[in-house]
């Protein structure tokens, strides 16, 4: 796929070229991201977002599972706190992808780099690190990528919450089952055997252990911090790295 | 809207938030070297965190939600489009709820 914009011989596309090449790669993502950013929007309006409230979170968050999350938590008075430090537990991923990235921005100004973590992603990233398997990253090739994603993903979300408010409540149609089949298929990715298996499994239990003991979404961190601590136990030293 | 600020500022601190996590891990892991017990349990902070999010609605809910997150999860493994997965979800937990 990376290759059917290049001509043979032709080694150093010029920036444009490498940046349209960027958002064809994407295209497929961006099937998939628009109609989840509909639905965003759709239940962004049923908690009482207004449509541009809508489109500035997915503009500045633009991180769609903490967008679920928040909005899934969501009431009045806003537990600020809460959604905030919950938002910053679900995106700790990004650090990871992060410290991984920025082997791979050598070609990046200052400024560029700041602006390429903004824009960084799940897909923009897998994309990203799937090119510097190969060749050097390019800007103008990532920010194909990232601003393609972007745009589809602010526009979704804005005409989401323009429709959502017509479209009722959304628990009728099931809608709201679609914040756990999300995750179900995010949380696919990231099997690795029957480690991960235990990590689930403690996650699980002590996240629905904490939400029948707790109130509020402390379940998250609960759950979270048990995988992990699972993770850290069966962890041996002298084992193959995976 | 009448409280348009509380909704404004929590957006804003959710994006600030967030931009910590991004632009964090460029400096980060700078001179320090993940491994070990340490990579173990940051590599497991996704999927635990994710499972954590979805567990009260798959266990604690009710017989459609469990079966259809199962179902999900069968989808999700066949590696369906993220799109044909959440399809699927919401059409059996809608025909679960229906029958069960």
């Amino acid at each position: 796929m990376s290759d059917r914009a290049a001509k043979p011989g032709t080694r150093r596309a010029s920036p444009a070229a490498a940046f349209r090449h960027g958002v064809l790669d994407i295209l497929p993502v961006l099937a998939a991201a628009a109609p989840i950013g509909l639905l965003w929007g759709t239940l962004a309006a049923a908690r009482g977002f207004s449509p541009f409230q809508a489109w500035l979170t997915s503009a500045t968050v633009f991180a769609g599972a903490s967008q679920f999350v928040a909005v899934d938590m969501w009431r009045d008075p806003v537990p600020f706190v809460l959604i905030v430090f919950t938002t910053f537990v679900v995106n700790l991923r990004h650090l990871l992808m992060g410290a991984s990235l920025q082997r791979h921005l050598d070609r990046f100004t200052g400024p560029g780099r700041l602006l390429a973590m903004f824009l960084l992603t799940d897909e923009s990233w897998a994309f990203a690190e799937r090119k510097a398997l190969s060749e050097a990253l390019r800007p103008a090739y990532y920010f194909g990528v990232a601003s393609a994603m972007w745009l589809v993903w602010t526009s979704a979300s804005l005409a989401g919450a323009m429709a959502g408010r017509s479209l009722g409540n959304p628990a009728a149609y099931g809608f709201d089952f679609a914040f756990s089949a999300m995750f179900i298929a995010i949380l696919a990715g990231f099997w690795k055997g029957r480690r991960t298996a235990a990590v689930l499994a403690a996650s699980a239990v002590g996240a629905a252990l904490a939400k029948l003991a707790l109130s509020g979404a402390w379940y998250i961190i609960v759950g979270g911090l048990a995988g992990v601590v699972v993770a850290a136990l069966l962890h041996r030293d002298d084992e193959a790295a995976t | 809207m009448s409280d348009d600020l509380p909704t404004v500022a929590t957006i804003l601190a959710m994006a600030a938030a967030t931009y910590l996590t991004r632009v964090g891990g460029l400096y980060l892991m700078r001179g320090v070297n993940v491994k070990g017990r340490l990579k173990a349990a940051l590599d497991a902070l996704p999927p635990a965190v994710l499972m954590a999010l979805i567990a009260p609605t798959v266990l604690t809910t009710g017989p459609a939600e469990t079966v259809a997150a199962a179902i999900t999860a069968s989808a999700a493994i066949l590696r369906l489009p993220m799109i044909a997965v959440v399809a699927i979800g919401v059409g059996t937990v809608v025909a679960l709820r229906a029958v069960l």
